[in-house]
């Protein structure tokens, strides 16, 4: 029968393996610009991240006061030793931008992490249940919707110092709510469709309905979510510790940095500008990869771009 | 011939914020083994709700069967749907009675290949391994009338149109052999020529698997050619059971008289073919409001004293055909007895 079956235009009804998946992903990014630049930038920066100390001409904790304040390479006094130039300090501005990598990602990633799954599994539970269990979740939800976040990140860091695991905890907690809610209405909308009615009168048990119907049909805006909000904790992280809130001073992250250099915008603002180069490239790349994925995440929208 | 469900006295009512709604109140009906039986009646008479509560579908709350007995009997076992829990009945919901849904576009899971969706009652309700239930669905495929069905178990919904997803939702109901299939306007939402073929699909799966048919509907032609028997509902009340030839020829309820003049006829001749077609005047019944009258008291032009005063139960006028009226059309006055 398939064998005999001429091989037009029914490709996609084959059994898809990775390859072929793989292939399919790379045929999507050509057809998007954007997302095409989005998907290497994030692939470089992770790619930075994890092979940080291989990269990095220098120790960028080692302090050297003779090469301090130090412009980039390519203006009077600058030289290709430290090509970026140095702080203050006299540490390697590139080897630095480096390893701040790693605090952003580290805390963008685990922080969604968490908020995604507490969020995920709260939403799911609330949104599929109702009644009573709704109405207590979304409560608790909003409750910590009401909590200023700076203000409760200033009272954790005063208990319990200042550290990654910290932020990523008080990241991962308060911005679960978000989830909470994406994942309710989603299952709220999803819950009253017409596949899951069908699926029901098909004697299909709850854990079915939930992780064949339900699950499936949400995994795609949560994951756009997710890159968004990933964007936006870089962007909170940096921003505590600008406020010396975050990871003490001695660890190299974007925002320490650019909280010394700040000091020296005017005299030596290469010291500051590196950082924030930084940031808003990483930024940019998680919002262009959002973008591409909410796209591409939607069977009926995959077919009908462009 | 004993029936395979025997629907009694069942009661359905809805708790909203408004009110009660008297969804159903009172149904009587049986089905046999292999035969189609059409529900016909207008929006809110209760066709859905009836089959919905049979196997306890309808949305908790505010919905609630309040009374009556679904007993569905095969073979040796015979057990009232009503009173199974919730396990047991959601074995019996696309194991021994499979749905056919309105809407094929919204049906389908977007996310799940349509073969998958197939396969997945059947390794539920079945116990059938992946690839057992896998080729069973290859094959059901190709019966349903999806060609190329070997390669197609891998597409998608969006993949097909709306005739082949609704001949997918077929595909489901009768994934496992059930003894009856509800199909709830399966038509509506398809076009004249696909409807026809969709017709013709269940008729010879029906043939088949010698499966009984509930099929809901509001359009009188096509119960015509696929009906057996026919179940004329009106405000949450069967008012008029009869084999299929008996109910064009010989209405006996003054609603199914008035809904018959209301069809258009295409052999109609002389002066019968530029004749305004018949309303039936007045609205359908209140169903915030308990019934206690014929429900088709206040748009009935027989209505007498009775019929103001209690429900009619459905009175036996002749072989199988039962009508629920206290007036006597044939005969031109109040029946004997009333």
């Amino acid at each position: 029968m398939t064998a005999a079956t001429p091989q037009v235009g029914f490709d996609e009804f084959e059994e898809q393996t990775w390859q072929k998946r793989l292939a399919y992903v790379g045929r999507l990014l050509q057809r998007d610009r954007g997302g095409m630049l989005g998907f290497i930038l994030f692939i470089l920066i992770v790619l930075t991240a994890i092979f940080a100390p291989v990269i990095a001409p220098h120790d960028p904790l080692k302090q050297n006061l003779r090469a301090a304040k130090q412009p980039p390479a390519w203006q009077e006094g600058g030289s290709w030793e430290q090509p970026l130039g140095t702080d203050t300090l006299g540490r390697d501005m590139l080897s630095r931008i480096i390893f701040g990598t790693r605090v952003s990602l580290t805390v963008g990633f685990f922080g969604v992490l968490i908020a995604g799954t507490l969020g995920m599994v709260s939403g799911l539970v609330a949104g599929y249940v109702g009644g009573r269990v709704d109405g207590a979740i979304m409560g608790v939800v909003n409750i910590f919707l009401a909590i200023p976040y700076l203000v409760f990140v200033v009272v954790v860091a005063a208990i319990l110092g200042r550290n990654l695991l910290n932020v990523i905890l008080i990241f991962g907690i308060t911005d679960s709510p978000i989830f909470a809610r994406v994942t309710r209405g989603e299952v709220l909308r999803i819950r009253e469709s017409g596949y899951v009615e069908s699926a029901v009168s098909a004697g299909a048990s709850t854990g079915r309905i939930l992780f064949d119907h339900i699950l499936p049909n949400l995994i795609g805006p949560l994951i756009t979510l997710a890159t968004f909000e990933m964007s936006a904790m870089i962007f909170y992280e940096a921003g505590l510790s600008f406020l010396g809130l975050s990871v003490p001073p001695s660890v190299p992250s974007w925002g320490n940095m650019l909280q010394v250099g700040r000091q020296y915008l005017t005299i030596y603002p290469w010291i500051a500008t590196w950082p924030g180069v930084a940031i808003a490239i990483t930024a940019l790349t998680f919002n262009l990869l959002g973008d591409w994925l909410r796209d591409v995440l939607d069977p009926r929208l995959r077919r009908s771009r462009k | 011939m004993e029936p395979i469900l025997q629907v009694r006295d069942m009661v359905t009512r809805f708790y909203s914020v408004d009110g009660v709604v008297h969804a159903i109140n009172g149904v009587n009906f049986d089905l046999y083994e292999g035969e189609t039986l059409a529900v016909v009646g207008e929006s809110g008479s209760g066709k859905s709700v009836t089959m919905m509560s049979i196997v306890n579908l309808i949305p908790q709350p505010p919905g609630k069967v309040e009374g009556g007995q679904a007993i569905f009997s095969y073979g040796e076992m015979a057990q009232d749907l009503l009173q199974l829990s919730e396990d047991e009945i959601r074995h019996v919901r696309g194991g021994q009675i499979g749905f056919i849904f309105q809407d094929p576009i919204s049906s389908l899971n977007p996310t799940m290949t349509i073969g998958s969706q197939i396969a997945e009652s059947m390794t539920e309700h079945l116990g059938f391994s992946a690839s057992e239930a896998r080729s069973k669905t290859v094959e059901l495929l190709r019966n349903v009338g999806i060609p190329d069905s070997e390669r197609r178990f891998n597409a998608y919904p969006h993949h097909f149109s709306g005739g082949m997803r609704q001949r997918v939702m077929i595909a489901i109901a009768v994934a496992c052999r059930p003894k009856i299939v509800i199909a709830d306007e399966p038509t509506t939402a398809l076009d004249v020529t696909v409807q026809a073929q969709i017709v013709d699909l269940v008729k010879r799966l029906q043939e088949q698997m010698g499966v009984a048919v509930v099929w809901i509907t509001h359009d009188l032609g096509v119960v015509a050619g696929l009906a057996d028997r026919v179940l004329v509902m009106y405000g949450g009340t069967v008012v008029e059971s009869a084999p299929v030839d008996n109910l064009y020829e010989d209405p006996r309820h003054p609603y199914t008289i008035g809904l018959l003049k209301a069809i258009p006829r295409l052999d109609a001749t002389g002066e019968a073919e530029t004749e305004e077609l018949e309303v039936i005047e007045g609205v359908p019944p209140d169903l915030y409001q308990e019934l206690t009258l014929c429900p088709f008291a206040p748009r009935c032009g027989y209505a007498f004293d009775r019929c103001w005063a209690e429900v009619p139960p459905l009175i036996e006028v002749g072989v199988q055909h039962g009508a629920a009226c206290f007036y006597d059309v044939e005969r031109g006055g109040p029946r004997n007895g009333s």
